[in-house]
């Protein structure tokens, strides 16, 4: 199965919607709930980063019996260091994004417990790749 | 801890889900970040939070939390209440602060997350 979502910047309101979609689909294909939970954190905390930090992009889901494979392809501006990124605590958010309770530097360190593979690729003025995979077996 | 009974200690209202006030909860949790509640296993705390935004019921609703306190006199949009209903949650207004509420919850046995 191949979902995808447009998400545009600074579309607060419907930030999560895609990972509500996907949440509903995974529940319909009766996954178990704890791993449920793992793939929607994981792709709220990135659907989030795309809305808050990047000028919007596109989700792609694709599902099968073992696995779900999600990526979050942003329009940029892209990551310059992403190692320093991936460190807890580290942070560029406005403090229009902190006033609603994000921008604490916990999203990639999350993603990464939750998933069981991550790759982040960035390119500064192009954009950044998180892809996400979880193992649903 | 019955959600009736937590509504009655913090002389609060319910906003939505009063069907659902006999269902027992042990654990509490109180942030206004939702980095931190994203964070959170799978002990199915009660929230408490000032944050009133519709990301604090998306942020709940990622982490299958369904019951959500509001403290320091905070009230849900209409627009939080719908989202919050379609995902057969329960919304209780509470005019006390986070540490009253939290007390209130602790010293009466509700259990700390860690």
């Amino acid at each position: 199965m191949h979902l995808e979502f447009t998400v545009i910047e600074n579309d607060f309101v419907n930030a999560g919607s895609a990972s509500s979609s996907i949440k509903k689909t995974l529940k319909q294909l009766a996954v178990n709930p704890s791993i449920i939970k793992r793939v929607v954190v994981a792709l709220y905390e990135a659907e989030v980063n795309a809305i808050a930090h990047a000028y919007g992009g596109v989700i792609t889901a694709d599902i099968d019996a073992d696995k779900i494979i999600m990526k979050v392809i942003d329009k940029g501006p892209g990551i310059p260091d992403i190692e320093w990124a991936m460190q807890e605590g580290n942070s560029t958010a406005s403090p229009e994004v902190r006033d609603m309770g994000f921008g604490a530097g916990m999203g990639l360190p999350n993603i990464k417990k939750n998933v069981d593979r991550l790759n982040v690729s960035s390119t500064v003025g192009v954009g950044t790749t998180v892809e996400m995979e979880v193992n649903l077996g | 801890m019955k959600i009736r009974t937590i509504v009655e200690l913090l002389n609060g209202k319910v906003a939505c889900g009063e069907e659902r006030l006999d269902e027992e909860y042990d654990y509490a949790f109180a942030s206004d970040l939702m980095s931190d509640i994203l964070t959170l296993g799978d002990n199915n705390p009660v929230i408490m939070t000032g944050l009133c935004t519709v990301q604090t019921i998306r942020t709940c609703e990622m982490g299958n939390l369904d019951v959500i306190i509001f403290v320091r006199k905070k009230k849900p949009t209409p627009e939080m209440i719908e989202l919050a209903k379609d995902n057969d949650m329960v919304l209780i207004e509470c005019d006390y602060s986070m540490f009253k509420t939290s007390g209130i919850l602790y010293s009466n046995g509700m259990l700390p997350v860690y």
